[in-house]
């Protein structure tokens, strides 16, 4: 049970957004930006770094969800998901993301455990400037996004088709627009 | 020396931001939103919630720069915003505010941590749902700033008279209005 009155029947971050419009606008944002706006990793990439920050976090609805949407972005390939969540360095991803979830991991664990040896392995497979800012504030933000999900306690259901759908809306739409419907109106 | 090439002369979250101001703009509405915007916890409380949880994360830029924020709303009382950092259950605060600071506590540590006795409680000394949201949410967020900024290795001054000139101009003015000295035009809107 969520520790607070959020609306029914919406699954993990969407109640959140449904009670307080004002703080889901920029969270909103911030997503679309950092996972689906124009950038030189590819979306399906961005989406698996959240994944394997949401996954060390431990939050089930953000590592779900955003599975979801990298499987989308892969050409439905869940299994590399699964390969970057439990052992990313033996995953069929390029060295650059290897290295870059590295520096995702680290943050994870705090700002500070960012070190210069994998700001540099990272560029010697090529990061770029830009592509090294996103990855820790993408690891940062899930950091806060994982918090907000579980700290509410919100409802998370285990339901796959749920989350393939929700998957589906967000690698084509981002994250400007709810991807979930209330389950209350799904059923009427 | 920050781990990529940031801005000269722009330090902790500030060099990061002009780096990259396309997330930015959302990154200064969203603490807007949270801290300064009418809200039945006054903006001394949240600063406070924001100061706490920037000292347990040890980010040095972002506990000075929000405890001189606090104290700025809060009578230049630096000695109370110290006292919250290394002992808020004996802190001259409300019972309320320190039920909510257990909780941020908890957030810090990870969501799962809060408890439902800690929300109890919370709302056994008044706490409503949005003050219990908004506690959970200024948590998680400055666990994601203060990554940021420790993460990206931005610089960060040892220079307490600048955290309480620039406390007192946020405080007054607010993060987007400030932000704008910083950011191009269309991202500090």
């Amino acid at each position: 049970m969520p520790h607070i009155s959020l609306p029914e029947g919406l699954p993990g971050i969407s109640s959140g957004f449904a009670f307080r419009p004002e703080t889901a606008k920029p969270m909103r944002e911030l997503a679309h930006v950092l996972l689906h706006g124009p950038s030189t990793l590819t979306a399906g990439e961005r989406e698996l770094i959240a994944t394997f920050v949401s996954s060390k976090n431990d939050c089930y609805f953000c590592q779900t969800s955003h599975g979801a949407a990298a499987t989308a972005h892969l050409g439905n390939d869940s299994e590399v998901v699964e390969q970057v969540k439990h052992d990313f360095l033996q995953a069929k991803v390029s060295d650059k993301l290897k290295a870059l979830l590295v520096i995702a991991g680290q943050v994870q664990e705090g700002g500070k455990n960012v070190s210069t040896e994998s700001v540099e392995k990272a560029r010697l497979q090529g990061a770029t400037d830009l592509e090294i800012h996103d990855t820790v504030l993408i690891a940062a933000a899930f950091c806060m996004y994982n918090r907000y999900v579980d700290g509410l306690a919100t409802w998370q259901p285990r339901d796959p088709a749920m989350y393939a759908s929700m998957g589906e809306h967000l690698a084509t739409h981002g994250y400007l627009t709810p991807s979930t419907r209330s389950v209350l109106e799904v059923a009427k | 020396m920050p781990h990529i090439q940031l801005p000269e002369g722009l330090h902790g979250i500030r060099g990061a931001m002009a780096f990259r101001p396309e997330t930015a703009k959302p990154l200064n509405d969203l603490v807007e939103v949270l801290l300064r915007e009418p809200n039945s916890l006054t903006q001394g409380e949240r600063e406070l919630i924001a100061t706490y949880v920037s000292s347990e994360n040890d980010c040095y830029y972002c506990q000075t720069i929000h405890g001189a924020i606090a104290a700025a709303c809060l009578n230049d009382d630096e000695g109370l915003v110290q006292s919250v950092k290394f002992d808020f259950q004996n802190a001259e605060i409300s019972a309320k505010l320190k039920a909510l600071l257990v909780i941020a506590g908890q957030v810090q540590r990870g969501g799962k941590n809060v408890t439902a006795e800690a929300v109890a409680r919370a709302r056994e000394m008044g706490a409503t749902d949005i003050e219990i949201h908004d506690t959970v949410l200024i948590a998680a967020a400055f666990c994601m700033y203060n990554r940021y900024v420790d993460g990206l290795r931005t610089t960060q001054p040892r220079d307490e008279a600048m955290y309480r000139e620039r406390g007192k101009r946020v405080a007054r003015e607010g993060y987007v209005s400030v932000s704008k000295e910083y950011l191009p035009v269309e991202a500090a809107r």
